[in-house]
Order: C-alpha cells, then structure tokens, then sequence
C-alpha cells in the first residue's frame, strides 16, 4: 500500500482563510457541547429575574436617559444583555485558551502546520465574537418573551453585541498570555467582577458622586452597557458613536497587542 | 523494495546554533546535510540538543546563528512555506483531546489549506494506515499510548510531507507498541519519505537510520551509518563482566591488561576485544570469577559509550 | 484537660493538618474570592442600589435600610457558596486526580476521619471569611455589635448545613462538569431566590413555597432576624434545627459514600 500518491497540494493560506479554520475546529467541538452556551444564557435570565423584577418592586421606577422614569427591569435588561455579550467572549478567551495555550498546548501542533500566530488570534477572536453574539441572542429571544422589549431599537442590540464581543475577546487573548496558573485568573475576577457590578448594571450614573461617574465612564463595561442601554431604552442618534469608537479602538489595539503577545508564546 | 536516495539536498544546516533567552546554549554549532528519501538520526542523551534542532527545522524556533536551508529555502523567511510541505511528530502527543480521531484528521488537513474532499479521502487512508480505522469515532483520551502516537503520525502525513521529523517517536511506549510503530516507519520509508528522527535508544537508531549523528551537549562528536560508526568506535566485541557489590573495583584494574579497553559502569565492567570467548578465557586464566559474563556484538551504545564516557539512557 | 492531647492525636485532626499545610501556601489568592467577593457585592448591592430602594420606600423591608436587610443575607449565601467551593472540587480532585484521599485512606486513618477532618477545614474557612465580612458591616454601622455575636456561629452552621451533603455528594462525582453544573443550575438560583436581595414576601405562593423549605433560606432567616435583632425562640429554633439536620444527614451520609469509595 502507497500512503502518498497524490503530489503535493498544499497551499499558503491568506489571513481570514487561516482564521476560518480556527473558528471551524471550534464549532467543530461544539457540536458535541452546544449546551455549554445554553447556561451562560441562563445565568443573565436569572439575575433578570431576581434582581430586576425583585429589585423592581422595592424600586419602582428608576430615571431613563431621557427625561422620562423607566421600570427597572427594562433599565436593567441591556446591562446583563451587554454583560452576557462581554462574558461570553472573554470566557473563550481566556479559560478555555488558557488550557490550548499551557496546558495541551493546542497551539503548538497548529503552529507546525503553515498556519501563524496571527492565524490563530484572528480565528479565536472571530469565534469568541460569534460565541458572545450568540448568547446574546438568546438572551435578547428571552427578554422578548418577557415583554420587555419596548424599541425596535433593541435589534441594534445585535451588531452591538458583535463589537462588545470582539473587544473583550481581545482583551482576553492578552490578558492570557500572561497567566501562568489557574490561581491567576482570580485576578482577573478581581478585575471583573467590580466592573460588573459598578459600571450601572444596577442603577443609574446619578448614584455616584462627580469624579466617581468619570472613572466609571472610562471603564469598557460602562460604555458597552451605554452601547445596548440607549436603543433598548429608543435613543438612537449620534452619541451612540462614543461607545462604537471607544469599543473598536480597544478591540483594535488589544488584537495587535495580543498577535504579538501569542507569536512571541509560540516562539521559543 | 529498495529505496533510492537522490543526490539533491533537502537540509543544508551549517554552524547551527541555539541559544535560549535564559544564556543556555542547547546547539553549539552544527553541520549536517539531508538527501531526500534517507533516514537521519540524531543519536544523545536527554539534553542534548536533540529536540532543539528539531524545533528549528520545524520552523518554529528561531536561529540564534547559522544557516538552515530547507527544499531550497532559507528557514527565516520561509517557514509557513516551508511548514506546508514537511510534517511534524512532537515529543509529547499534542492531539486535540476536545476531538474525535478522525476529527483530529479533518480538522488538521485544513490548517494545511487543503480541500475539504481531498482531506476527507486522505484521513480514510491514514486511518487505516495508523490501524485506526476501528477506533475513528472514539475520544483521543480513549486512546492507548501506541495509538496516540500513531494517529500524531497520521496527522503529520496528512499534507503527504517531503520531510517528516519525529521527536523521540517510541520513547514511553510499550515493547510491541514500539515493534507496529517501526513498521509503520519502514512503510513510509519504502514510500520514499525522508525521515528525520531523534532518539535515544540505540537498537531504534540502528534499525531505522541509514545514517545518524551522534549528540552530547549540543555538539556532534560523530557522524555515518551506524555499521561505520561501530566500526570506527568501537571493537567487534563486548565482553560484559559482573561481580558481587564491592569486589568490582578491586578487580577492575586486574582487568585492563586483558581488552583493548575497558569501561568501569556502577553496575558492570565492559570489556571491548575483537573476539569475547576468548577475552572470557583469559579472565578465567587470571583467576578472576565474576558473578555473570555475557559476550555480545558492540552496539551504538558502545559508541556512545567511547565517544563521550557516559550512557546514553541513565 | 485530658481531652486536648487526644483531640491532638485524632485522626480527623491528621486531615486538617494536611488542609492547613496547603492552605498555607495558597491563602492569599484565596482571599480573592471569599473576602473581596461578598465585600463587593455589599458595596455595589447594599450602598449602590440601597439608596435608590430607600428612596422608594417599600414596606417589605420592615422598617429597615436596604443595606441592614441585604448584608446579613449576603452573609448566609457567602457562607453557602464558600462551604461548596471547599468541599465539593476539592473532595472530588482528592478523591480523584489528586489522590491525596486515597493515600491518607491508605493510613491508619478511616474514611469517616477523613471526611470530618476535611469539613473542619471548610468550616475554619467559612468561619474566618465570616469574620471578616462581620467586623465590615459592624463598622459600616449596618448591623448593632451586639447583634454581631450569634452571626458568627449562624454563618458557620449554614455553611456546614452545606458542605456537609456536598462532601458527601462530591466524593461519587466523576467529572468535574457535574460541579460546575450544580453550582448553576443548584446554588446560583438559589442565590438569586431565597430571599437575599429582597425579602420572599415578594414572591409569587408558590414559589415561596418552594423557596422557604431550601437550606439557604433558612441560613438567611436565622442570620437576618439575628442581625435586625428580631430573633425569636420558635422561629429562629427551627432554622437551626434545620440546619443542623442538614449537616448531620449529609455527614451519616458521607461516612457511607466516603467508607464506598475509598475502600471499594
């Protein structure tokens, strides 16, 4: 028996060609483990159901960005759908990169093959957008169900789900080639989880004092909400442009900065 | 079946060097040149710049100095080209454990940029090749070590490489694992790939390699087939003595007169003569009586042995 | 006094060693979680969104400030999710991958020590983490010093009326996915219901049904009418009758599933 008989056929692969296959070895996995994204869904519907009809009650209404008062489980519902989007991407990005980095060193074997670093952080950029877009979708189908979808705006909620993704998953793809065990991603909740809670997913600016409010603005979190709170709540116009800006700049410049970081790991 | 070797060079290393971030140097310098259709081995101990070379010519580890020419183009600039036409076997199997084995395949075929149809045929015919078609659908983590390693093989072949480099291709793996596995690498020997191997075992240098260098700490102290390479190095002959714990040292000295050279091991003397039985008579004329005696044909790890005064496998 | 050096040489005691011993080395990154997690949550939750429920004014809270009735809620649900941090991934490497179950089985040491020894450990940890969250809200003035006192040992019992039957659980565990999903689909719903942020008179009958037989909402009760000082004997005696069960169920429990699994 003759193993190779065909000539050689192997081709050098352009840019997005190579992030495919990144983002096909994904689904790839996922067919056997779809029901992983089913709970990051699930957990954005409970703190919907705790804490904004809960908390609504004792609430009542909150002010909106407008000049009327909303209910609070709609001004709630666009900071865990954005929160869900940022989750879903930077989980990828990190936990489970984290493990194909060090631990299988999955990385290694792709690298052996005429595929680059480059390759690899596109594609695992690509897919944790595609991740995040579609627990957010979920999300939003849940959201709908419960009536609190007011705007039509709330569809812009898609594209802005995408740009969330793909900052925080650049985010993540440098902030894991500087992990060294899984002891480090405490620092990284550390990091997270105040921003969660302190970027108004639970209650407006106005809570804070002046110099409070503009560190919070600066924060990627409170622009994402920002991003996914005014369509939701139907203010659309130009001032949505901050928070595009500031998320594709962000994304940008991490995604340069992490195609560094993962060649100089693959590199030795 | 016998193989061609061709005169057109497909490695052209010369002063090779390695030096990691950390100030160690892993390769001091080598030079060595790779026919297509032959059978190269990198013949040391662990820790001797075995793996390093290896990862340079896999194009993923930078020179630190030197040249490494391969298929005519110059590692450095080159390396996904170059990456696309050989195949590599690391060390430690790094399959995909999240994937299936022909997963491991279809998923793997595609980093090369090839067709989705043409990936598929190609994976049927691995499969079988690494004996693996009965276990296609089962989880990597269900695998035996042999089975692993074969299907880390069968994915290097899946772009049909020019060149493929094994690190260490049997070390961890059970006697008959290693026996299918050397003859999976004779097929693809017969097939007319060129193969590049690390190894530190002496019988698996001396049964795939036509022809093999000798490492110890990042440099080659020898360098030919490895019938040349235990003619020039080493005598016809070993003698292999033991006594009880403690009588070794005392007769070891008595000994000298008696080969034309003797190796002291914590375990053994080694006597290297051109004929043993008669080695073993003259020990015996000298009323010396070890515990065993064992008269055997010099291996590479006599080689080693001479070269550098160590074992290769402690 | 004759009691203290055999408690000393007690077996159990054996496999607290060996839990201090690497807590030694990995104690501060765990204050990460179990400190800073619950101090956050009470910061963003009970000063944050307090003043906007103060502003509303709702009779559900009984008088009280939004932050005195959260804190000693967090508390309880603080002490849920350390207990299970402690035991549930923890038994199940040591009783798997890491092995170190089953060397210690292979000393004089019977599974029952092990599984006490072990529990002591979560309980120093759920009690330590208490602690500190305590001196928090008695200095933010959220809950009276004197009330503070029984809060330590309500914490403990609800984090041991958990940890106990987790241990128990997690020892059969055979991969480490089933814990990550208890831990979603169990613990967190049961955070976000029984009562920690806002009060279950709110919810729907036959959720409060649900919720009120759950061993957090129990912890939650205890710890709150202690804090707002409005403990009374019946009902706060049947919290801890109930936690108590809790914990003694999931230890007979343990002793059996510990003896099967280590020894079979």
């Amino acid at each position: 028996m003759t193993v190779l008989s065909a000539p050689h056929t192997a081709v050098h692969h352009g840019r997005l060609r190579g992030a495919g296959n990144m983002v096909a070895r994904n689904l790839l996995i996922y067919r056997h483990t779809w029901y992983l994204l089913l709970a990051e869904v699930f957990e954005p519907v409970l703190y919907l159901l705790s804490i904004g009809v809960g908390i609504g009650q004792l609430v009542g209404r909150v002010p909106g960005l407008g000049d009327s008062p909303v209910a609070y489980s709609a001004f709630v519902a666009p900071a865990l759908l954005a929160t869900a989007a940022m989750n879903g991407a930077m989980n990828e990005t990190t936990f489970n990169m984290f493990a194909k980095l060090r631990l299988n060193r999955t990385y290694e074997s792709i690298r052996a093959t005429p595929m680059t670093a480059q390759h690899i952080a596109l594609g695992e950029a690509l897919w944790a957008v595609l991740r995040g877009t579609l627990i957010t979708t979920g999300f939003l189908v849940v959201v709908s169900v419960l009536g609190l979808a007011h705007s039509a705006g709330i569809l812009l909620v898609l594209p802005g789900a995408a740009l969330i993704g793909f900052a925080f998953a650049s985010a993540g793809l440098v902030v894991v080639t500087y992990l060294r065990s899984w002891q480090d991603f405490q620092f990284i909740q550390l990091a997270m989880l105040p921003m969660f809670l302190f970027a108004t997913t639970f209650y407006p600016l106005g809570v804070y004092p002046r110099w409070l409010q503009i560190v919070v603005e600066c924060l990627p979190l409170y622009q994402s909400i920002e991003l996914v709170r005014q369509p939701s709540l139907g203010q659309v116009g130009f001032q949505l442009l901050v928070p595009v800006v500031y998320l594709t700049v962000f994304g940008a410049v991490s995604l340069r900065w992490a195609m560094r970081r993962i060649d100089r790991a693959l590199t030795r | 079946m016998t193989v061609t070797i061709s005169s057109e060079l497909l490695v052209q290393a010369s002063a090779l060097r390695k030096v990691y971030d950390s100030g160690f140097v892993a390769v001091d310098g080598i030079d060595f040149q790779l026919r297509r259709g032959e059978a190269f081995g990198f013949l040391g101990p662990n820790g001797a710049g075995k793996s390093s070379t290896m990862r340079m010519l896999g194009c993923v580890s930078p020179l630190s100095a030197g040249s490494l020419r391969m298929l005519g183009l110059e590692t450095a600039e080159h390396g996904p080209e170059i990456r696309a036409r050989i195949g590599v076997v690391p060390q430690d199997d790094t399959l995909d454990t999240e994937l299936t084995v022909r997963e491991n395949l279809l998923i793997y075929g595609r980093y090369f940029g090839l067709g989705r149809a043409v990936i598929r045929e190609r994976a049927e015919r691995l499969l079988e090749f690494a004996r693996l078609t009965d276990k296609a659908d089962a989880q990597v983590e269900a695998l035996s070590g042999g089975m692993r390693r074969r299907l880390t093989i069968a994915r290097a072949l899946v772009n049909e490489p020019e060149i493929l480099l094994l690190d260490e291709p049997t070390t961890g793996l059970d006697p008959q694992a290693r026996h299918l596995l050397w003859e999976r690498l004779y097929q693809l020997k017969a097939d007319g790939v060129t193969l590049v191997l690390t190894t530190h075992y002496m019988d698996e240098a001396e049964q795939l390699c036509d022809r093999l260098v000798v490492m110890d700490a990042g440099r080659i102290v020898a360098e030919g087939s490895p019938q040349d390479l235990i003619r020039t190095h080493a005598t016809r002959e070993v003698l292999e003595l033991r006594f009880p714990p403690g009588e070794q040292q005392l007769t070891a000295g008595r000994l000298a007169a008696l080969a034309e050279r003797v190796e002291v091991l914590p375990d053994r003397v080694l006597l290297y003569c051109e004929d043993g039985e008669t080695a073993l008579a003259a020990v015996h004329a000298e009323r010396i009586t070890p515990l065993t005696a064992l008269v055997r044909r010099a291996s590479l790890e006599d080689v080693f042995l001479t070269l550098t005064g160590r074992t290769l496998v402690d | 006094m004759a009691l203290l050096p055999d408690l000393a040489r007690s077996p159990a005691l054996r496999e607290f060693t060996y839990w201090m011993h690497r807590y030694r080395r990995t104690w501060r990154g765990t204050v990460v979680v179990n400190v800073a997690n619950p101090l956050l949550f009470l910061a963003a939750m009970g000063v944050g969104l307090g003043r906007l429920v103060d502003d509303g004014g709702s009779d559900h809270l009984h008088g009280a400030t939004y932050l005195a009735f959260f804190a000693p809620g967090l508390l309880a649900a603080a002490a849920m999710q350390n207990a299970f941090l402690d035991s549930a991934g923890p038994v199940f490497q040591s009783a798997r991958q890491r092995g170190n179950y089953r060397a210690a089985a292979a000393t004089p040491m019977r599974p029952a020590d092990i599984l006490t020894g072990h529990l002591l450990f979560t309980g120093f940890r759920v009690l330590t983490s208490a602690l500190a969250f305590v001196v928090v809200i008695v200095a933010t003035g959220a809950v009276p010093w004197r009330h503070s006192l029984l809060l330590l040992p309500a914490a403990l019992l609800t984090g041991l009326a958990f940890a106990a039957p987790v241990a128990a659980w997690a020892v059969t565990v055979t991969r480490s996915t089933r814990i990550n999903g208890v831990f979603r689909f169990v613990l967190l719903p049961m955070y976000m219901f029984s009562g920690t942020f806002y009060s279950t008179t709110q919810l729907p009958d036959w959720l409060r049904a649900v919720v009120s037989v759950t061993p957090l909402y129990q912890g939650i009760q205890l710890c709150r009418e202690l804090a707002l000082g409005t403990a009374a004997p019946l009902d706060s005696g049947v919290h801890v009758l109930y936690l108590a069960a809790m914990a003694t169920a999931g230890l007979l429990l343990g002793r059996r599933t510990y003896t099967r699994h280590l020894y079979g």
